[in-house]
């Protein structure tokens, strides 16, 4: 029994609990992440059917800049590493660093971004418009709307140094930003995916 | 409680610690490596399973340690893989109906 109840605070944080012991907060951004990945699924298999299907305009093999693409991943996959070190920070009550590496995440995160505009932009200069082909308009729609993710990615990372350097938090600080964590770690695996099954394995 | 054991149940409760983290990263980095490695090097038939395990052992990675989900509660698995597998599931069969498994 006692264990039971050391399990349930284990995972509770200290906002609001559900009847489960668990933080009402947690369980929906994990319902919300599972449901994301019916939505990213849609799109990743909507352009793996597509990507052959190229009637006019340049093919995947030929416009796709591997090494760009390349840092592009890792200095996203090292965003994660950062913002689980603000996430860390933050459960040690430690503002001064959760502050310091949102703001290395945010930056990562927008240097991101960057590349995925500059990488847009050159398709575009090289004939991919978003209705040149089905291969386009699949892989437009497919990494436009990851892009978008990242930039709300952004913009909660920003809003939480905002909110916790006016001390605007009235719940549990670490709880709020773990919840951020959660989604940009998530924005995070998807690019994992994407990489692999985009980029690296050709059509 | 001596300062060790409090620090290793510390850790344990709210995941690895900052240089565990570090370690997860370094070893995500080389796998992206290894990943990349394999548009220059030709892996034959050991190409397209290489990449796809890569990929899942680094999807499990990020998931298991910086999402925490290995030291979390097992019903925010149970929601996360559950809207992963439901995924899986309906979008392999749909693109079985549009053959694409068929060479």
């Amino acid at each position: 029994m006692a264990d039971v109840a050391v399990h349930a605070d284990h995972g509770s944080g200290h906002g609001h609990h559900s009847s489960t012991g668990l933080s009402n907060n947690k369980l929906a951004m994990w319902l919300f992440l599972g449901s994301e990945c019916l939505l990213f699924g849609g799109l990743i298999s909507t352009y793996m059917l597509y990507r052959g299907r190229v009637s006019d305009g340049p093919h995947p093999s030929a416009i796709y800049d591997i090494p760009f693409t390349s840092v592009s991943s890792f200095v996203l996959l090292m965003s994660s590493l950062t913002m689980v070190l603000a996430v860390s920070s933050a459960q040690r009550n430690d503002d001064s660093k959760t502050n310091l590496w949102l703001t290395v995440t945010a930056l990562l995160g927008s240097t991101f971004i960057g590349g995925q505009v500059y990488e847009f932009t050159a398709f575009y200069r090289e004939g991919l418009g978003f209705s040149t082909s089905l291969f386009g308009s699949s892989f437009y729609t497919l990494t436009g709307f990851h892009g978008v993710h990242v930039s709300v990615g952004v913009i909660l990372l920003l809003s939480t140094m905002g909110i916790i350097r006016k001390n605007r938090i009235t719940g549990n600080k670490a709880e709020v930003v773990e919840m951020v964590g959660l989604y940009w770690h998530f924005v995070d695996i998807v690019w994992i995916v994407i990489f692999t099954l985009v980029y690296l394995i050709p059509a | 409680m001596s300062a060790a054991t409090e620090e290793k149940h510390d850790t344990h409760e709210h995941g690895l610690s900052d240089a565990g983290y570090i370690k997860i990263a370094l070893i995500l980095a080389a796998i992206t490596a290894l990943e990349v490695s394999t548009y220059y090097v030709d892996f034959g038939p050991l190409f397209m399973p290489s990449l796809m395990i890569m990929m899942v052992v680094k999807f499990v990675m990020v998931v298991s340690y910086f999402m925490h989900l290995k030291f979390d509660n097992r019903l925010f698995s149970f929601l996360f893989y559950t809207g992963l597998g439901l995924a899986l599931f309906c979008y392999i069969v749909a693109l079985a109906t549009f053959k694409f498994f068929i060479a």
